[in-house]
């Protein structure tokens, strides 16, 4: 693979106060390769999302997406580059209908150049995007406030939003959690679908035996450090990630 | 069987089914039940002015008062909209009211020129001086926005710039009041109808989002910082305008532009009247208004009156008059057999 990195981290370290969420981490990513990281809880995970979407400025290091240096970017300039996140814990609009929901991704500044639009085609495009993240075709779900939605239908609008923005590089925290197992199962077609076409996967992930199943390289964190890289089937025989991974209520893989 | 006991029921009229901008509705009759309390209302305005012989001039000038505080109300719910909540609707009133008089004593301008100015530059200024600012979030914006007026307000009286404390007099005058209230009446319900839309459009969608989730509105790719300044300018028009109109209207300027009347009688309107929809805070400062000039004939205990009149709304009708006359009105009421035989229709 002699394809230059979407992605490039170096030495990216964040502290929060004395403690270093994310402590001297690099690493590199090809244009269409998946990645999963993976820790135990409070490991730095979302923090190094948090970095690389802008939410949370680096205390030192580096970030380079396609060759440009966005450390420190503000969020929405990353939208704009193409990089696009969903929140670990998603808040929804609540009071509005789900398609709604959607209406506001959609007519962003990102979403209003890749696919024109007005008002009013929105609503529709919102209903296929719905479609597409397993809404059932024809039910009244899509019409009813966010707030009364299952928590698995929660994290799939989280997925539509994201889509909604036709993202380079898509960056999902914990996905998975909160989904039923036929839920994730419905969700993984249309994930290798999205890494077909040729869009840049980043999962953080608990759910290790689905998680394996789409990535191509796994990241391993530990108290804010990088502790393997590498193949997901050689980076679970390490002696550290096991260690890291002993005692923690992850052990989990269904 | 024998014995049904019956109970009240409200239930929701088939009317007003509003679908994004589409009105499904079942009837003529039903058309009518909709559109006749906005009718009537825009009617009755309409007509007030050339009841000057009836009502007295004295109450064609506290429907001045009534729309100004109205526009200042107008403004605050559409900061509210976008999670703004401004304590200090004086700033915009203020800096309109000064540009404008500046700009006539200045460049002798005609009103026709100076008020439509002085509400683009002045809402401009506004936004500018509120930039920085805009990271603030509740309680904090609020407090910040009802210091600004008193400390310009300070600014001019030390620096005695703009007439300091004398103000600035000779502004030239409105042709009648005639004219000035149809002026203020058309402005009044174009500023209703230009905000219903924009809170309806997709845009309108975006600015409530910063309001209630602003992490999700920066993770869709939107400036927020950017948004709410938007918000602030659009809001500020409204505002700006009121300020350079009754400028005009009294032909004076002064330090009392920043009074704390104009920050305080937009909200208890909006309290009153009830925010989120704009008809709420309009209903809010035609209630209120009046009210306290109706007030006057009591003299000091005027404030005593108010207050616990503004106490009583905000307890009693912690949503707002319109939110509850609107469901009382959308609603009628039916009896039903508790024990669920049949439903019997009462009136
Ligand atoms: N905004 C913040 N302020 C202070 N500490 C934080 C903040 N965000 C995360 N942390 C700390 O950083 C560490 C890593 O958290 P996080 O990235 O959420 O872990 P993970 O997603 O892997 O569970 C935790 O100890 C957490 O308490
Ligand atoms: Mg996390």
């Amino acid at each position: 693979m002699a394809n230059e990195p979407i992605l490039r981290i170096v030495g990216l370290t964040k502290s929060f106060g004395g403690e270093k969420a994310a402590d001297n981490i690099s690493f590199e990513l090809v244009p269409g390769q998946a990645l999963g990281i993976i820790g135990p809880n409070g490991s730095g995970k979302s923090t190094l999302i948090n970095l690389i979407t802008g939410f949370v400025k680096p205390t030192a290091g580096q970030i380079f997406f396609k060759g440009k240096n966005i450390t420190g970017i503000a969020p929405h300039k990353a939208v704009d580059l193409g990089i696009t996140r969903s929140f670990q814990m998603s808040r929804p609009f609540y009071n509005l209908p789900v398609f709604k929901n959607l209406i506001i991704p959609l007519s962003s500044p990102r979403a209003r150049r890749s696919r024109g639009g007005k008002y009013g085609d929105r609503d529709e495009t919102a209903i296929h995007l719905l479609e597409e993240v397993g809404f059932e075709r024809d039910s009244q779900v899509p019409y009813k406030d966010a707030g009364a939605l299952p928590h698995g239908y929660l994290k799939r609008l989280e997925l539509a939003r994201c889509l909604s923005l036709e993202p380079e590089m898509l960056i999902l925290d914990e996905l998975f959690s909160g989904m039923s197992m036929s839920e994730i199962a419905s969700v993984i077609p249309l994930l290798e679908k999205i890494k077909e076409d040729g869009c840049t996967l980043v999962m953080v992930e608990h759910r290790l035996t689905e998680l394996f199943r789409i990535i191509d390289k796994v990241i391993v964190l530990n108290f804010g450090q990088k502790i393997a890289e590498g193949k997901p089937s050689d980076v679970m025989k390490q002696e550290a990630v096991m260690k890291a991974y002993l005692g923690s209520e992850v052990v989990e893989s269904a | 069987m024998s014995h049904l006991v019956y109970r009240k029921e409200r239930v929701d009229r088939g009317i007003k089914v509003r679908s994004d901008d589409i009105f499904i509705l079942a009837s003529l009759r039903d058309l009518s039940y909709a559109t006749l309390p906005k009718t009537l209302a825009i009617v009755i305005l309409l007509l007030f002015p050339l009841l000057k012989d009836l009502v007295g001039t004295y109450w064609e000038s506290v429907l001045v008062t009534t729309i100004v505080i109205s526009l200042l109300a107008l403004s605050w719910d559409l900061l509210a909209s976008a999670g703004l909540v401004s304590l200090g609707q004086a700033l915009f009133f203020g800096v309109g009211s000064y540009l404008t008089g500046w700009l006539s004593r200045t460049f002798a301008l005609t009103p026709i020129m100076s008020i439509p100015l002085a509400t683009l530059v002045g809402a401009l200024l506004t936004t500018l001086i509120l930039y920085p600012v805009l990271r603030l979030r509740g309680i904090y914006f609020g407090l910040i926005t009802f210091a600004l007026p008193l400390l310009l307000s300070r600014v001019i009286e030390v620096t005695k710039i703009l007439g300091g404390t004398e103000g600035l007099n000779k502004i030239p005058p409105l042709p009648n009041l005639t004219t000035e209230l149809y002026i203020l009446i058309v402005v009044l319900l174009v500023c209703i109808y230009a905000y219903r839309r924009l809170i309806t459009s997709d845009y309108g969608l975006v600015l409530q989002a910063v309001r209630d989730n602003d992490r999700a509105v920066m993770a869709a790719g939107f400036d927020i910082q950017r948004l709410k300044a938007q918000a602030v300018f659009l809001a500020a028009l409204p505002a700006t305008f009121a300020g350079a109109f009754l400028t005009h209207h009294f032909q004076v300027v002064g330090m009392q532009s920043f009074a704390l009347d104009y920050s305080i009688l937009p909200l208890t309107s909006v309290i009153v009247g009830g925010a989120g929809t704009f008809f709420g805070s309009v209903l809010g400062a035609f209630i209120m208004i009046p009210l306290s000039e109706f007030l006057r004939e009591f003299a000091s205990l005027r404030v005593v009156i108010y207050s616990l009149l503004l106490l009583i709304f905000a307890i009693g009708l912690p949503e707002g008059i319109f939110h509850f006359i609107r469901r009382r009105y959308q609603q009628f009421e039916r009896m039903t057999a508790l024990e669920g035989e049949s439903d019997k229709r009462g009136k």
